[in-house]
């Protein structure tokens, strides 16, 4: 060996050595020191009424009105309240109102609308003690211009719908108002996403221009004005796609909430969030809006001893929607076969850790209006192989099957790309199926291509996997009607992507949304999971948990599994 | 000089017009637009409600008329409204780009002066134990992953030791110590490497002036080593040196998506990023028209620090 060459060794081996050790100090202390931080006390505060939650998504503007996602719930339910709200036992129940009005109580009544038609008036109270954080009381001028925001078509408000509804709003008293609605449904008292704003600080602004009001609200302008907010939190500190910080609403008028500030900090990279837990930069995920399972089932292997973590099962309904028009998908004994063909609780089992229950049809079992009388289907490959004999599928060629033409039993399944999870579960599909003689393509598209184009102009050409999120009680109108098939003509209007069309369920999703009393709509409730689970538009896969990584030391935080998220009860959080 | 100047903006004025259309276009052309994720995510919305927020935001209109309607008002000012935040496109982007200033700024600085000085000391010790040990950091430097660098050092300083903050930035009423304990982190990866591509660029170029004739007659009549080496071969080795810095120093202010992201910085490429994936027009276009804008203003800067350290070169048909 030459000099030169014993130099680049020895250079070599010593460089490989450093990095040795440097990844075994990674390794090695992570444990160690995770557990000395997690038990150290209010993450990176070391203040113990000091609480920072990490989130992975930075909330937009933060005006009720505009634009709507999953970080700006979380977060505005520490700084204001809707009127109403679900609670932990998916009950509706009152939250910036005072009694929730039925037509039992008299605060409702049938009305008859002014062109003619059945609506309802019902009349709502506001706490009396509710007041904005710079003091002013919130009153009926606030309902007033939330009202009249929501309704101006060029504001750009979403909920366009629930103003529609609402065709007038009477003031009563500086707290009382009554809303007019123009028909008659169950669900006319969920005022859940109808959010006062501040007069004294909005309506100047909005009545200047209606249409630039959403570019200058105070909500974007000044989101540290204690004014905006009358929650049992107001905004004290916001670095625009890093943290917001609150601190307690002096006026608030609710139970006083334990921590003096609250932080979230949004962290988008997924194992950067697990180091900063681990760090104790933070204190704790949002389940809400924070890791996968499959992530926080690999975090738990780990460090499950050192946080609290809580499964809870939602609404967020995993299923594979499936395209109807397609010559093969549209033969139900396929789709049957397919049902029968997968696994489903294996993959709850050997995937998700047991954590992710198998879904049957799209309501959850655990709202008020599932039903007992759907078709269920577990693991039955000899059913499933029947079933596509009975079809035609009957010559099997290289493992695939094919029918009397020669055409081949291939399928395609698309989902969002990047999503670990559902490329896992696309895959096992894959070789179950395969086991039946189907080909099953796999061919997924970035989020924004498959939910702003594939899916929503049915591109599709067989199979299209993602996950629905829904209210207790959501009427599948949108979804399974048959006037809300995206169409070139009504400009992909509606989200009925799979093309189902039957009358008998277009029926039965009239009848729930006007049946008032819930024994009314039960019957129809039943019709529509019967015909759901019967004829398959949509293959059921899970009913997807959210994750919530607690320290061990919290109390109070209880998952809600709907979407009023965990943190409208947020002055009931503790420390032990 | 002037002329040449008075060129160089003329140039880059019409590569900003040409790139804010081509921007604009190729947003526009992406499938989906903000309307589509509302729609998705509310199940309630009707095609008359979709049709109005489409109308409201403009998006009805074909591309190059949303275009025109764009660049007529910026040129009379007016930039927009970030859609994603609901604030004016400049009140969004500055902070960020004052973010990444600071970020990248100080990993450049970082950077540059660590780099220069080894490089320049790698190629004045060819072979040596020095030179291997240098190389095999520049090339550490350039073949790790930047998101698995950053993780192994928020796991080593921030889970291990719990001497820094895993990520974030620090709040506005922090001390000094605290602010910069947010940024040693990135620092450090970003610098990383930067420091390994500049320390291989110096090391190469030194090495080529090292064996230029006006070197050896240095040493012939007896200059020290170290003399030739920093006096003498520094200044004409660092012109190849100079073009990298100049054009990384214009692709610094776009940010560093993935060490951003992972370090929860507010910065450039964040925000970029975000505003492509968002369907933020507004704030997309400009911040990726300030990105262009800094890269030509680099170039430009890179052509007079030529100049100015050869002599030889002359430039706009004149000595700067």
């Amino acid at each position: 060996m030459t000099m030169d060459a014993k130099q680049t060794v020895r250079a070599r081996t010593t460089g490989f050595a450093l990095l040795a050790v440097v990844a075994l100090a990674a390794c090695g202390k992570s444990d160690d020191a995770s557990q000395q931080s997690a038990t150290a006390g209010a993450g990176n505060s070391g203040d113990d009424r000091e609480l920072v939650i990490g989130i992975t998504q930075y909330p937009s503007t933060m005006n009720p009105n505009v634009d709507s996602m999953v970080a700006k719930t979380y977060v505005r339910a520490m700084l204001m309240r809707g009127l109403t709200r679900f609670n932990h036992d998916w009950e509706l129940e009152c939250s910036l109102c005072v009694e929730l009005p039925t037509l039992e109580n008299g605060l409702a009544r049938m009305i008859e609308t002014p062109d003619g038609r059945p609506g309802i008036a019902a009349t709502y109270e506001i706490q009396p003690d509710a007041t904005w954080g710079d003091g002013t009381p919130v009153t009926t001028k606030d309902i007033q211009l939330a009202y009249d925001v929501g309704r101006d078509t060029t504001t750009g408000a979403i909920n366009t719908d629930m103003y529609r509804r609402i065709y007038q709003l009477e003031v009563h008293d500086d707290k009382r108002f009554t809303i007019y609605t123009d028909r008659v449904t169950y669900n006319f008292n969920v005022l859940g996403d109808f959010y006062p704003l501040p007069d004294h600080l909005e309506r100047e602004i909005f009545e200047a221009d209606p249409y630039e009001y959403r570019h200058r609200t105070t909500f974007n302008a000044d989101v540290t004005n204690p004014g905006l907010w009358f929650g049992p939190y107001i905004v004290a500190e916001a670095q625009q796609g890093s943290y917001i910080k609150m601190t307690r609403n002096p006026h608030w008028w609710g139970k006083e909430p334990y921590f003096d500030t609250i932080t979230t900090r949004a962290i988008q990279n997924t194992s950067a969030m697990e180091a900063n837990l681990l760090s104790g930069t933070i204190d704790m995920i949002a389940g809400e809006i924070g890791l996968q399972v499959d992530q926080a089932l690999a975090f738990e292997s780990r460090h499950g001893d050192k946080y609290n973590i809580i499964y809870n099962p939602g609404l967020q309904y995993e299923h594979i929607d499936v395209n109807l028009d397609n010559p093969i998908l549209s033969d139900k004994r396929v789709r049957k076969a397919l049902m029968f063909g997968m696994d489903r609780e294996q993959m709850n089992e050997r995937i998700f850790g047991g954590k992710q229950p198998v879904a049957h049809t799209r309501v959850s079992p655990l709202d008020k209006v599932a039903s007992d009388n759907i078709t269920k289907y577990s693991f039955d490959e000899d059913k499933a192989i029947a079933l596509l004999e009975e079809a035609g599928w009957t010559e099997i060629r290289d493992g695939i099957r094919h029918n009397a033409d020669g055409e081949p039993l291939r399928i395609e399944i698309m989902t969002t790309a990047g999503n670990k999870t559902r490329e896992l579960v696309q895959q096992v599909l894959q070789g179950k199926w395969k086991q039946i003689g189907v080909d099953l393509r796999i061919r997924n598209e970035a989020p924004r291509v498959f939910f702003g184009q594939t899916t929503r102009e049915r591109k599709f050409t067989g199979l299209a996997l993602f996950a629905w999120v829904a209210a207790p009680e959501t009427v599948p109108r949108s979804i399974l009607h048959s006037s809300e098939i995206p169409t070139t003509e009504n400009n992909y209007a509606g989200q009925n992507y799979t093309g189902i069309n039957i009358p008998e369920l277009d029926a039965a999703i009239e009848s729930v949304e006007f049946g008032l009393s819930l024994d009314e709509r039960l019957p129809h409730w039943a019709t529509i999971q019967q015909i759901y689970s019967e004829e398959l538009p949509v293959l059921s896969l899970f009913w997807r948990p959210n994750p919530y990584i607690y320290p061990l030391w919290l109390r109070g935080a209880r998952p809600t599994g709907h979407l009023n998220a965990s943190t409208n009860w947020i002055e009931y959080w503790t420390r032990e | 000089m002037r002329r040449f100047l008075l060129s160089r903006l003329l140039q880059s004025l019409v590569v900003l017009v040409i790139m804010s259309f081509v921007i604009y276009a190729l947003i526009g052309l992406m499938p989906g637009d903000p309307i589509d994720l509302m729609i998705s995510a509310n199940p309630n919305m009707t095609a008359a409600d979709a049709a109005a927020l489409r109308a409201i935001y403009g998006l009805d209109l074909p591309i190059y008329e949303r275009y025109w309607n764009w660049l007529t008002a910026a040129l009379q000012g007016d930039l927009g409204y970030s859609r994603l935040f609901g604030q004016p496109v400049l009140d969004v982007l500055l902070p960020a780009l004052g973010n990444t200033v600071i970020l990248m700024g100080t990993a450049f600085t970082l950077a540059v002066m660590v780099a220069i000085p080894i490089g320049t000391l790698a190629a004045s010790k060819p072979r040596s134990a020095v030179d291997y040990g240098i190389n095999l950091f520049a090339f550490a430097g350039i073949s790790i992953p930047s998101f698995w660098l950053a993780l192994m050092l928020i796991i080593i300083f921030s889970v291990s030791l719990g001497w820094l903050p895993a990520g974030g930035i620090a709040s506005a009423n922090a001390g000094f110590v605290e602010y910069i304990s947010y940024m040693v982190l990135p620092v450090l990866t970003i610098a990383t490497l930067s420091i390994g591509s500049y320390t291989r660029y110096t090391r190469s170029s030194m090495l080529e002036t090292l064996r230029h004739d006006y070197i050896r007659t240095a040493r012939a009549k007896g200059a020290s080593r170290r003399r030739v080496v920093w006096k003498h071969a520094l200044r004409n080795a660092l012109i190849p040196v100079v073009t990298i810095l100049a054009l990384d120093f214009g692709f610094l202010f776009s940010g560093a998506l993935v060490t951003e992201t992972i370090f929860s910085w507010p910065g450039m490429g964040k925000l970029i990023f975000d505003a492509v994936m968002g369907n933020d027009f507004n704030l997309a276009l400009v911040a990726l028209l300030f990105a262009t804008a800094l890269v030509l203003t680099a170039n430009l800067l890179a052509d007079l620090c030529y100049a100015w350290l050869d002599p030889r070169i002359v430039i706009g048909g004149g000595k700067v």
